[in-house]
């Protein structure tokens, strides 16, 4: 696993409380790891401070998994 | 219409004192004082550095950690209050009509610290724009405790906060009160929650003067209507009260604490923070709330009042209580468990409301601890009886609560032993 996919992954178990096994790439924030609108929101920022990245509200929309977090993140990560 | 009887099915409470209604009781009996050094944050450069902190309570054991989290600390005590009243009541919510179960709980502040806590993060990064979040706002309004407490029962009757300062949750009560003798609920969930012990919460109080600076004997700081008092000690914590529509509760063969029989409100419309000096709005409560109870002066108990222990407050509801009882003031017993609980601002009226429950089901008051032979004000008459330092045991048929609030907000509710 990259760096970036443990910390991303870490995050979203920190922040949704879901269990590690669960965070799989394909799984959805808001079908499959019960995120709701604000849960999202808050995950995008918690990416943007860990990352020092600056995540555009029209991407972010399209970021709905946790393999599109982790891609986005090493597409755009400094 | 006649108006409905209202009675206590439930206590809920979290305390400087104690984590669960029993434990809070058995400790204001024996006298012990919750003050101790804050831990919450480094108070080592403030005025004040003590405070009556909750102690011990795993949040989790109640409340799921995912939620937790979008909670601030005030509402988290809430909802453990409101959880544990509404087991206390042994509702069966799968038989209730939910649609007549309301909540309506009293903040005074709110989410302080998580207002501290996203503001400071912007002022840190203000050069790379604001970046609050999302849950800043939900966790930190008055009203999101009994949101979150109707959330997670599915309570969908009259839901809101009532905002009054330290009277908050006395006017929670008496709104829950009105809405059930007016048949509009056959419960409501009622009570009130504060957490302010943080920097902005200690810091601001203390640049009005407003707490005790003796940080050299927290235990013995909170000394209510003692000459040597120098201010109250913040103090957080919840509690929660079941207020229930009498036949309801009979139908559901349910024990019943007390009765609630009335309640007042009044303004001083003298100052922002200073109590009327004569105690005028003090008075005009507490006759307010005889009033709408058809009781008579002689016919109060016991008075836990309002006594924060500040120099000006004390006195001024000494002398509101001398004026409304004439000589049953020398006979009733008074007392102020913020010797012991500290000041819970907004919570504070649904936690002494509780004790006034209490003290009617058990016929005992709680004291007024830290108080010194000799250590007397001139300006209050000592033939109150201010139940100092032990607990008394005596017939308590009837009690009132009084709570104060910053702006002139008093607020008193009263509750007798159940009868048919």
């Amino acid at each position: 696993m990259s760096e970036i996919e443990s910390k991303v992954k870490a995050i979203i178990v920190d922040k949704l409380g879901v269990d590690e096994a669960e965070v799989k790439p394909e799984a959805s924030f808001t079908n499959d790891l019960g995120a709701d609108s604000l849960d999202t929101v808050e995950l995008i920022m918690e990416f943007e401070k860990e990352f020092g990245i600056s995540i555009p509200d029209d991407k972010a929309e399209t970021i709905q998994t946790v393999g599109d977090a982790i891609k986005y993140i090493e597409e755009n990560a400094k | 219409m006649e108006l409905k009887r209202v009675v206590v099915t439930g206590l809920g409470s979290v305390t400087p004192v104690g984590n669960t209604p029993e434990e809070t009781w058995a400790n204001l009996l024996a006298g012990k004082s919750g003050a101790a050094p804050i831990t919450q944050f480094d108070a080592t450069n403030f005025k004040t550095q003590f405070a009556c902190e909750v102690k011990n309570l795993n949040v989790t054991d109640y409340i799921d950690r995912k939620e937790v989290r979008k909670m601030d600390r005030y509402c988290q005590l809430a909802m453990i209050s409101a959880m544990q009243g509404v087991k206390d009541a042994g509702l069966d919510l799968e038989k209730e009509d939910k649609n007549r179960i309301g909540v309506v709980y009293g903040v005074g502040i709110g989410g302080i610290k998580t207002f501290q806590d996203e503001v400071t993060y912007y002022g840190q990064h203000m050069a790379d724009g604001p970046k609050f979040n999302p849950f800043f706002i939900p966790k930190m309004i008055a009203d999101i405790a009994s949101g979150q407490i109707s959330i997670h029962f599915g309570f969908h009757g009259p839901n809101y906060t009532t905002t009054s300062a330290c009277a908050s949750s006395s006017n929670a009560l008496a709104d829950a009160f009105n809405l059930i003798r007016l048949g509009k609920a056959n419960i409501i969930v009622s009570g009130g929650a504060e957490a302010a012990i943080c920097e902005c919460g200690v810091g601001g109080f203390n640049a009005m003067h407003a707490l005790s600076t003796r940080n050299d004997d927290p235990e013995h700081a909170s000394r209510p209507f003692s000459a040597s008092r120098d201010g109250f000690i913040m103090g957080e914590g919840a509690g929660c009260l079941i207020l229930e529509e009498l036949e309801h509760a009979k139908a559901r063969g349910v024990k019943i604490y007390a009765e609630m029989v009335g309640e007042g409100a009044s303004a001083d419309a003298h100052h922002i923070t200073a109590s009327h000096p004569e105690g005028l709005g003090a008075k005009l409560v507490m006759l307010n709330a005889l009033e709408d109870a058809g009781m008579k002066p002689e016919d109060i108990d016991y008075i836990n009042v309002h006594g924060t222990s500040t120099p000006v407050g004390d006195v001024s509801e000494a002398k509101a209580i001398k004026d409304v009882f004439g000589d049953h003031a020398y006979k009733l017993n008074i007392s102020s468990t913020k010797s012991m609980t500290g000041h819970l601002l907004g919570a504070a009226g649904a936690v002494e409301a509780m004790v006034c429950v209490l003290s009617v089901q058990n016929d005992i008051v709680p004291p007024t601890i830290n108080h010194e032979e000799g250590d007397n004000d001139e300006q209050l008459d000592y033939r109150m009886n201010f139940t100092f330092n032990e607990a008394q045991k005596r017939p308590v048929n009837a009690a009132l609560s009084n709570t104060f609030g910053f702006g002139g907000h008093n607020c008193c509710v009263v509750f007798k032993k159940y009868a048919e």
